[in-house]
């Protein structure tokens, strides 16, 4: 633990201090421009991320572990790593969304400075420490997303999705919090390190209840089976804009929250959720692969498909090993880069008056937008799984973990559920086309975003053909942690 | 020949493929000509592997290694042996006929078809070239993709149908081999496909790794009983995909086995090749029935693909019977020269029957061989060509198809009287259901009037033809040059296969 003695020794901290202070600077910013100055605040929060990165890469990185503020704020190089990328996923899905935003009257300050409280929410739990930590980062997060979900005040639909998303998140925060005071109070601490160490051998029933509540948490969070129930509502009712948002930077966070809690502060009692977890995780390889074949509306699709991509990240802890969070980890990153590329692509395919979500507004989007077709049809090999796009790399490296802890069933398991995930992406290329595109509007086309997307469609080629930097990345940022 | 150049077959019709991508159908006779130069390219580089291979030597030649993925102890290491070696020829050859007969005939997005074609070219040279499982089933899969877009996108009315279940059937097969490349790579530490060979293994291990090489192969070659997905793929697929598909890809499950399934385990494919021959011969008599009712030219050569590649499987799987009946060597290659011999032959036969049903298709737009009749009276050029190509795959001595079933059944005797019985009525059947076909469409009186206007082959047609009839009648006559190639790697397989893995 490094005492505070200067300003200097908070580096470690600066993405958090200096986001807090860039969000009320938006805040500001946006209220005093006033309505003349609509364009800025989007612009500047772009700059802010940037500026943002560009530090967290300067000052903020670090060689190996340090923790801040009495053991309530870890620094390490996982840290890093994930707050770059939630930065570089919340600049690009804000990028996305502008036009969207503008021609639905939805651009308006206040959807910014929420994204960034969002990220802020995000970064608490990326460098969480203790259960406390955890718990404002998880609350903060949460708020931010459940306003932006309702944030087109006259859609219905919206509106109904995030009081579900509320209530249900609710019910998730207390199962959370229920948990940890369980846990607080048999082993006496919040720290994640010292209950670590506090945990060894058997368990007393009171802890395991604990273990319990926190599973439950964590898979509402991630949306894993049985408690998935909100994630294709909430993709669904939500503006397409902040689908995007949801279905990206939040995987992130929820993948921090799984290693900090379980490998870090639980990792001792790892056949414990390891158990619970595989079932959560076999529930929704299955049930989202399976369920996703039915779906007409893409979002739902996307959804489950979302459901289904989290069981094989939990796969990879249910491995239980280094290799196994890496694995995780590698499939958190590739899965959110493609469900990034996705909606953007879905939120570009609209136009004026025309929500591109029904999976036959695609009916031949060749012929409309060959670009945008093409850009879908390489995300949907890549979420199958079928090389030469990075997808494939990230079931691979499941497959390998569950071989190494020798869990051939699963392996098994694994490989059918993705032949049936293969249907519904191979249904989605058949309707881009083989399909023809009837009296379908054309997209509009904006150039800048098109390129933007267009380079997250060629990340996944780049990174099918040459994967090596990626997966080298993710061992590296878990190497030391 | 110099380093870098098996890269260059794999790479240069990919990067082709996206320049005609790139021009697009604004830009299409140029793109036109740029698939052309590309296939010729490929092919014409193709050359130099075949006149400097070193025929005295099982290794693996002209062989390039650099890292891929150090992450995952993959690297990019390719090479040829006499095994790959004629089935790589064997594809950039059959990509020019491809690109020359679509030429005109494909009238929507065209540039896209061009691409598609010039891409898995350099996919499928990859799946022989790769000497890295990981690299291999990278091919491998992405294979699938444009094959998926080619029958979806210019396939017949149930194309949908026809290509999922192509993509989902293969995708189902291969992902089992996956999952046992990568036990196999836990156990070795490396990718490296002689590392695996080498790799000792118990036979229990064998046994479920020889399944899972079995489900990704048997499904690709195809095998009785889950050949299904080929009939359909066949007919909704346009010509060239037909081709493709029958010419090329095919022959990649044949590949499999002999480049994994055997040496891989084989301990246990000694155990289990009385399955795999019995499922050969089935496919041989049986399929060779079913032939012989269809009504659909396209379905009537696509099952005669299934009883051909019987003959392919049969082969393979009779080396363990030989070995143990005339001692390890004498002559337990026969079987496997005769399946390699075979797989060329039935390329170049299976790509010219169909590239001749897609003749009469352009001008009648029907497959059905109730619409034809008599052809050769206002066609007496492709009649010609048909006949021979006919007659080449029914196995008629002096044209390739003979020598490769000739091999096996030869090589069957040695086992089985019954085997070979069985094995021959390929002579039959073939001779039947083919020469029937030839009988109802090509001779007889003029059917119909739609017949009766029929025109001769054009410029680029016959050039196709007489392509694929020269390569046909070579391989009958003298087939020596092939068997040269393939007769040390041949050996060296077989010494593998006949020394037991198990200590």
């Amino acid at each position: 633990m490094t005492p505070i003695l200067n300003v200097a020794s908070l580096a470690p901290a600066l993405p958090e201090i200096y986001l807090t202070a860039a969000i009320c600077l938006v805040l500001l910013a946006d209220v005093f421009a006033g309505a003349a100055a609509r364009r800025l605040t989007p612009t500047l929060t772009l700059l802010v991320i940037g500026v943002g990165a560009a530090l967290t890469l300067q000052y903020a990185q670090v060689g190996q572990t340090m923790t801040l503020f009495s053991g309530m704020y870890i620094a390490d190089p996982l840290a890093t790593l994930l707050k770059l990328l939630t930065m570089l996923l919340v600049a690009v899905a804000l990028l996305y969304s502008r036009h969207f935003l503008e021609t639905r009257g939805l651009l308006k300050g206040e959807y910014y400075v929420l994204s960034l409280t969002a990220m802020l929410g995000i970064f608490a739990i990326i460098s969480a420490g203790s259960l406390l930590t955890l718990y404002i980062g998880i609350e903060l997060l949460s708020l931010s997303l459940y306003a932006l979900v309702a944030f087109d005040r006259d859609s219905g639909i919206a509106a109904e999705s995030a009081m579900k998303y509320f209530v249900l998140g609710a019910i998730a925060s207390g199962c959370l919090l229920y948990g940890m005071s369980l846990v607080y109070g048999l082993t006496g601490t919040l720290l994640l390190n010292e209950i670590a160490v506090g945990l060894q051998g058997p368990l007393s029933l009171g802890l395991i209840m604990g273990v319990v509540f926190l599973v439950v948490g964590v898979a509402f969070k991630f949306g894993g089976v049985p408690f998935h129930m909100w994630v294709p509502d909430v993709y669904h009712g939500a503006p397409t804009s902040v689908t995007l948002l949801v279905a990206t930077a939040p995987k992130i966070a929820s993948f921090a929250l799984a290693f900090r809690l379980f490998a870090e502060g639980l990792g001792n009692t790892a056949e414990t959720w390891i158990q619970m977890l595989t079932i959560v995780a076999v529930l929704s390889a299955l049930l989202g692969n399976v369920i996703a074949i039915a779906q007409t509306n893409l979002k739902r699709m996307l959804a489950y498909s979302a459901i289904g991509n989290v069981g094989f990240i939990l796969f990879g802890f249910v491995a239980g090993t280094e290799q196994g969070y890496e694995a995780a980890l590698y499939y958190t990153v590739v899965y959110v880069l493609m469900a990034l590329g996705a909606f953007g692509a879905m939120l570009l395919a609209g136009a004026r008056g025309f929500e591109a979500d029904e999976i036959e507004h695609y009916k031949g989007l060749h012929a409309r937008d060959p670009l945008l077709a093409l850009i879908l049809m390489a995300l949907m090999f890549s979420f199958a799984g079928v090389p030469p796009l990075v997808g494939f790399w990230a079931k691979l490296q499941i497959f390998q973990v569950l071989w190494e802890s020798g869990r051939v069933a699963l392996i098994v398991f694994a490989a059918a559920v993705s032949v049936v995930g293969l249907f519904y992406y191979l249904r989605i290329v058949k309707i881009l086309y083989f399909d023809s595109p009837g009296e379908l509007p054309v997209p509009e086309r904006h150039g800048g975003v098109r390129l933007a997307l267009g380079l997250n469609a060629l990340a996944v080629v780049l990174l099918g053909l040459f994967p090596q930097t990626l997966i080298e990345l993710c061992v590296r940022a878990l190497e030391t942690g | 020949m110099q380093g870098g150049s098996l890269s260059t077959l794999i790479w240069l019709p990919i990067l082709g493929g996206a320049l005609v991508l790139a021009l697009g159908d604004s830009r299409i006779a140029l793109a036109r000509w740029v698939a052309l130069a590309t296939a010729i390219a490929n092919f014409v580089l193709s050359v130099p592997l075949y006149t400097g291979f070193d025929t005295t030597t099982a290794a693996f030649q002209f062989v390039e290694q650099t890292p891929w993925i150090p992450a995952l102890d993959a690297t990019y290491h390719l090479g040829v042996d006499g095994i790959a070696l004629p089935l790589v020829l064997l594809t950039t050859l059959v990509t020019i006929p491809v690109v020359i007969a679509g030429w005109t005939v494909i009238e929507k997005r065209v540039a896209q078809y061009f691409a598609a074609f010039l891409m898995m070219e350099g996919l499928m040279v990859g799946v022989f070239l790769a000497l890295d499982a990981l690299l291999f089933y990278f091919f491998w899969e992405a294979m699938l993709i444009p094959m998926f877009l080619i029958i979806g996108i210019w396939g017949g009315p149930r194309r949908v149908y026809a290509t999922l279940k192509f993509f989902l059937f293969t995708f189902l097969g291969s992902i089992f081999m996956l999952v046992a490349l990568i036990y196999m790579y836990l156990q070795a530490g490396s990718y490296d496909i002689v590392a695996l060979q080498e790799l000792p293994l118990s036979f229990d291990e064998q046994f479920w790794i020889f399944l899972a090489f079995f489900a990704a192969f048997a499904v690709k070659i195809p095998m009785f009983p889950v050949h299904t997905w080929l009939p359909d793929a066949h007919v909704e697929a346009p010509t060239g995909g037909s081709v493709v598909l029958a010419a090329i890809m095919l022959k990649m499950g044949g590949y499999g086995f002999l480049r994994f399934a055997l040496p891989i385990a084989p301990d246990a494919a000694r155990e289990l090749d009385a399955l795999v021959i019995a499922l050969s011969l089935i496919a041989v008599v049986y399929i060779g029935f079913v032939a012989l009712v269809q009504t659909d030219m396209k379905k009537l050569i696509a099952y005669s693909s299934i009883a051909h590649m019987g003959f392919v499987t049969l082969g393979c799987f009779l080396a363990f019977d030989i070995a143990t009946q005339t001692g390890p060597l004498a002559g337990a290659g026969m079987g496997i020269d005769g399946a390699m011999v075979q797989m060329v032959s039935h390329g170049l036969i299976s790509a010219a029957l169909f590239l001749c049903v897609g003749v009469m298709y352009d001008r009648l737009h029907s497959r059905e061989i109730s619409a034809y009749g008599g052809v050769i009276n206002r066609m007496p050029i492709f009649g010609a060509f048909m006949v021979l190509f006919a007659m080449a795959n029914s196995g008629l001595p002096g044209t390739s198809g003979f020598v490769g079933e000739f091999l096996v059944i030869i090589a069957s005797f040695k086992v089985n009287f019954w085997y070979a019985f069985l094995a021959a009525m390929t002579l039959i059947l073939g001779a039947a259901y083919t020469l029937w076909l030839v009988k109802r469409v090509i001779f007889g009186p003029v059917g119909n009037d739609r017949v009766a206007n029929l025109e001769d082959l054009n410029g680029r047609e016959f050039f196709v033809l007489a392509v694929l009839a020269v390569g046909v009648l070579l391989l009958g006559l003298w087939p020596a040059p092939l068997l040269e190639v393939t007769q040390p790697s041949v050996q060296h397989l077989v010494e593998q296969i006949t020394t037991s893995k198990l200590p």
